[in-house]
Parts: structure tokens; sequence; C-alpha cells
């Protein structure tokens, strides 16, 4: 459990990157931080492996404070992973994804065996170990960033906007391997991104942030979608503009046994099964993210 | 060009003499430089001084200051040491720009993450900071290396043997095979040493040469400097 209390950062130049931050990270599950550019999530993200130290407040990783822990070991037992996947460019894909069990001491042979069943686990292809990163697409470069963060088989494992730079198509597939990671590895991931569809998708928890750092809203991404605190969130998410808000089209006859939905647009925004006929009501948890997901695309299109 | 004909054992002497001096100067500048190029790099305020003193340092004529150096140091007038002080100053003023550019040209994103996976400091300089520096520093010191090699050839005024023996003797004593000999040969070397440091390089570095990409990035790490 990752834990804030009360935390600030001002900048030397001045700046209020975060303002009293409080909140609580469950183990072993996703949660997003997300808001605009500039809002903190960054700094907010770097404060727990000390890359940005709190002006005031305290940050506790099960209990303990970070403060008192050396930074670059705090470090080193953190996965990070960030957009441009920081891969170092000097070095091979297969030492890049040892950086750190080699920093640590372990043994060469032991660090690159490891190396390579973590690209497997991340879906590289092995033919790829022995390429430099700027030898790789965007994805295949977030993808080695992942399993570098990995490598050290971290609890926790920080994520900056890792799909910022790779194209919708690619994007999808990685968030896709995220959520399968998640369920294989059970890490405690803090995932920040300006995308309030990936956030949706991706977070067991979501905070929304305005700028400062201020919470807007955190909750599940259902509790969120159903009521949205304020005015801001609502824009945030789009409810405002009906984008969410999906009502059966009228005209379009029903294809088969599923139903055709229409925003507020009235542009197609997806399908709703209706198996013997009828809407299925009821058993909706996963549902409201994978609609949410057609919406996004079809108020995209 | 019978006077080539009958010294081709002194041209191969003061030719060794030449190298003797040339080759632990330039690789004195650039271990000297890293330092102070890092320093020049590490703190805004720094950079400014750092570089401007090294520019104004290389616009020292270079005969006057062989003559002055022993006088400062209480060393002998044709004393190597003397003259290996006042090369390689050169070659520091030279090379500590390369190396400050050097360091500022790795990308920011890189030393970040770096940080991120637990570096230390130190580590990260030599490990990934130095390194990255590399293509940079690569052309500096191509540029100290020929300016080293040519430079030494004044210090002959002072009667230090180099290939610069050659220009002042042929030259007094009108020997044109003579002045032809020194300059084909300190040519040979500035290209000899190119080759090396070049080769070098490309060991040391073989993510450089494994594809254009690597520094093609639109907007990252393309500030390759131009040398002088
Ligand atoms: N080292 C720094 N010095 C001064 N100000 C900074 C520094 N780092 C960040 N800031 C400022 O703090 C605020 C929050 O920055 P931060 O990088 O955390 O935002 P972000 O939410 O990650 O934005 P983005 O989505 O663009 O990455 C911004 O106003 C930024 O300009
Ligand atoms: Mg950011």
């Amino acid at each position: 459990m990752i834990e804030f209390r009360a935390v600030n950062k001002t900048f030397p130049d001045g700046t209020r990157a975060v303002e009293n931050f409080s909140a609580v990270i469950p183990s072993r599950t996703t949660t997003v931080l997300v808001g605009s550019s500039g809002c903190g999530k960054t700094t907010l993200l770097r404060m727990i492996n000390r890359m940005v130290d709190p002006t005031d407040g305290a940050i506790e990783i099960d209990g303990e404070n970070i403060a008192d822990v050396a930074a670059v070991k705090l470090r080193r037992s953190i996965g990070y992973v960030m957009q441009n996947s920081g891969l170092l460019p000097h070095r091979k894909v297969i030492d890049n994804i040892a950086t750190v069990p080699l920093l640590k001491g372990v043994p060469k042979a032991d660090a690159h065996r490891h190396a390579l069943e973590l690209m497997e686990t991340v879906g590289l292809d092995l033919s790829l170990a022995q390429r430099y990163p700027a030898q790789l697409s965007g994805g295949q470069q977030q993808r080695v960033g992942v399993a570098r963060g990995l490598a050290v088989n971290p609890n926790i494992l920080l994520m900056d906007e890792p799909f910022g730079a790779v194209d919708p198509i690619v994007r999808a597939d990685l968030q896709k391997e995220t959520l399968r990671l998640q369920r294989e590895l059970d890490k405690t991931v803090v995932f920040v991104t300006h995308d309030i569809d990936e956030a949706f998708l991706l977070g067991d928890q979501v905070i929304i942030l305005e700028k400062g750092a201020r919470i807007a809203q955190q909750g599940t991404p259902e509790e969120i979608l159903a009521n949205p605190a304020s005015e801001f969130v609502a824009d945030f998410i789009g409810a405002d503009r009906g984008k969410r808000r999906l009502t059966v089209s009228s005209t379009a006859q029903p294809q088969g046994d599923d139903v055709v939905l229409i925003d507020a647009g009235g542009y197609a925004a997806g399908v709703i099964s209706a198996p013997d006929g009828k809407l299925a009501t009821g058993h909706s948890s996963p549902k409201s993210r994978s609609i949410s997901n057609k919406t996004d695309q079809a108020g995209d299109a | 060009m019978n006077w080539i004909g009958n010294n081709l054992p002194l041209i191969g002497e003061r030719t060794l003499d030449h190298i003797a001096i040339t080759a632990p100067v330039i690789l004195l500048s650039f271990l000297i430089s890293v330092p102070i190029g890092w320093v020049a790099n590490r703190f805004t305020a720094s950079r400014g001084i750092v570089l401007s003193a090294s520019g104004v340092f290389y616009a020292i004529p270079s005969l006057p200051l062989f003559v002055a150096l022993p006088v400062i140091l209480g060393t002998g007038l044709r004393s190597p040491v003397n003259v290996t002080i006042g090369l390689t100053l050169y070659g520091i003023a030279l090379m500590v720009r390369s190396t400050a550019d050097g360091l500022a040209s790795v990308d920011p994103d890189v030393t970040q993450s770096a940080t991120a996976m637990g570096f230390s400091d130190s580590s990260r300089f030599w490990r990934v900071e130095l390194p990255l520096a590399g293509p940079v520093l690569l052309a500096g010191l191509r540029v100290v290396s020929v300016s080293t090699v040519s430079l030494a050839t004044v210090v002959a005024v002072l009667g230090v043997p180099t290939l610069g023996l050659f220009f002042t003797d042929g030259v007094e004593r009108n020997i044109l095979g003579e002045i032809w000999a020194g300059i084909v040969m300190t040519i040979v070397i500035a290209l000899v040493f190119d080759v090396i440091i070049v080769q070098l390089g490309r060991l040391l570095m073989p993510w450089t040469r494994s594809s254009s990409a690597a520094v093609s990035r639109p907007g990252r790490r393309t500030r390759v400097v131009a040398p002088v």
C-alpha cells in the first residue's frame, strides 16, 4: 500500500505542482492518476520513487516513510516505465532489460536469462534481444520499457504515460497486454495518463486531478461514470456532452439480437447485445468499461 | 629529393619523436577535459565561465606561450615537460567545449530514466552520460588530434626534436626535400591518428554504427556540434 499524507510540492521556481495531496493506493491493484497536462501527475508519480522529494507531507510504502529509505535503493526496488521508453540507446535490448539486476550485482548470465523470460512475458520476439533500441519500433520499445520495469520483480510499477507516443492500434494492444500482465503478475501499478478512456480501461481505482494535483474525484470507473462529483469531472469524462449517455436508437432497426446505441450527438456509438430478443440488464461490472471504450471510438471518428 | 633518400633513418627518428610528444598530449587533453567539461555542464554558472576561458586561452599565440611556460613552471626551455604541458593546454581548450557540448547533448529522458532505475550519480555519469556523449567527444578529439600534431611542429623553434626541425633546418639550409619530408610526415601522422581514433570510436560505441536512426530521432540528441 502506498499512502500520500498531506503532500505538498513547490518547485524552487515557485511552481506549486502539488497542493495538499492525500490518497491511499491499495496493493495489487491499478490506480490511475488522470488529468490534463501540467496538473502534477508526473510529480506525484516521481515522489513515489524519490526522484522528487515533497516540500512537506509524507509518503509511506507499507507503513514505512520513504524519506528514510536511501533513494538509490528505493528506486532499484520500484519499476518505472515512461513515455518514449527512456531506454539506454547504447545498450542492447537484453542489457537494457537487465540493467537494474546488473546494477545490483546479479551475475550476467542469470540476469540475461531472466531478461529473455521477461521478453516473452511482455510479448517480444526473442530475436530482438541483440538489437539496439533505435532498431525497434515505438511499440516494441515500450514493451522493452515494461520488461525492464519488471526486471527486479518489483511490488510496485510506476508507469508515466507509457503509451502516449504510440499509434492507437498499438496502444490498444499494449493496454490489453497491461491488463493481462496485471492479472498475471499482481503488482501495485500506479499509472499516469491524460486519456480518460485509458484510465477507465486500466484502473481499478481512478483519481481525477485538477491543477495542483487537487483531487476532483476518486473512485472506481463505475462510480465516477455513474456519479461525476462536479462539473469539472463531468466535463472531463465527457458526460456533459452526452458523449457517454447512450440511448437506444429509435430509427435503426435492430440487427438480429443487437440494438444500436446512439450518443447525444446522434452518432452511432455502438451496439448492445440483446440475447433472446431482450436487453440483458443487471450483471454489469466490466460492461461500463467496454461501452465507454466503444463510445470513444465512435466519438472520435 | 636526394636528401630524403639519404636521411630515411633520421626521418623515421623524428617521426617517432613527433609521435612520442603528441600521443600523450592527445590522451591527456581528453582525460583532463572530462572533469572540466562535467563541471561546465553541471552548473549553469560555470558553463559560461569555463567555455569562454577555454576559448580565450586557445587564442594565445603558441610561441610566446612556450617561451613563457618554462619561466612559470621553472622547467628548462627544451624540457619535454614544458612542451607537453603547453600542447596539452591547447588540447584542453579545444576539448572542454566538446565535452560540455557532448554531455549536454544526452537525451534528458535517458538520464531521467537512468536515475529512476537506480543509477547512483557517479555510475550514471560513467555508464550512461559519458558513453552517450561519445560521438561528440569523438568529433572533438579528432580536432584535438590534428591540431596537436600540427602545433607540435612549432616547438622545433625551441630546439625540441619534432618533425618541425625539418622545417627550420630545411629553410635555413635551403633543402626543399627536407621541408617536404616534414610536411608529408606531419600529415601522415595526423591521418593515422585520425584513423585510429575513428576506429576506436567504432569499437567502443557499437550502437552508433548499428543504424543511422540512432541519431535521427527528431529533436533529440541531434545537437551534434561542429567542432573547432
Ligand atoms: N523541475 C521542475 N521545476 C519547476 N517546475 C516544474 C518542474 N517539474 C514540473 N514543474 C511544474 O509542475 C507542474 C506539474 O508538472 P508535472 O510534470 O507533474 O505535470 P503532468 O501532470 O505530468 O503534465 P503532463 O501531462 O504534461 O506530463 C507544471 O506546472 C510544471 O511546469
Ligand atoms: Mg507528465
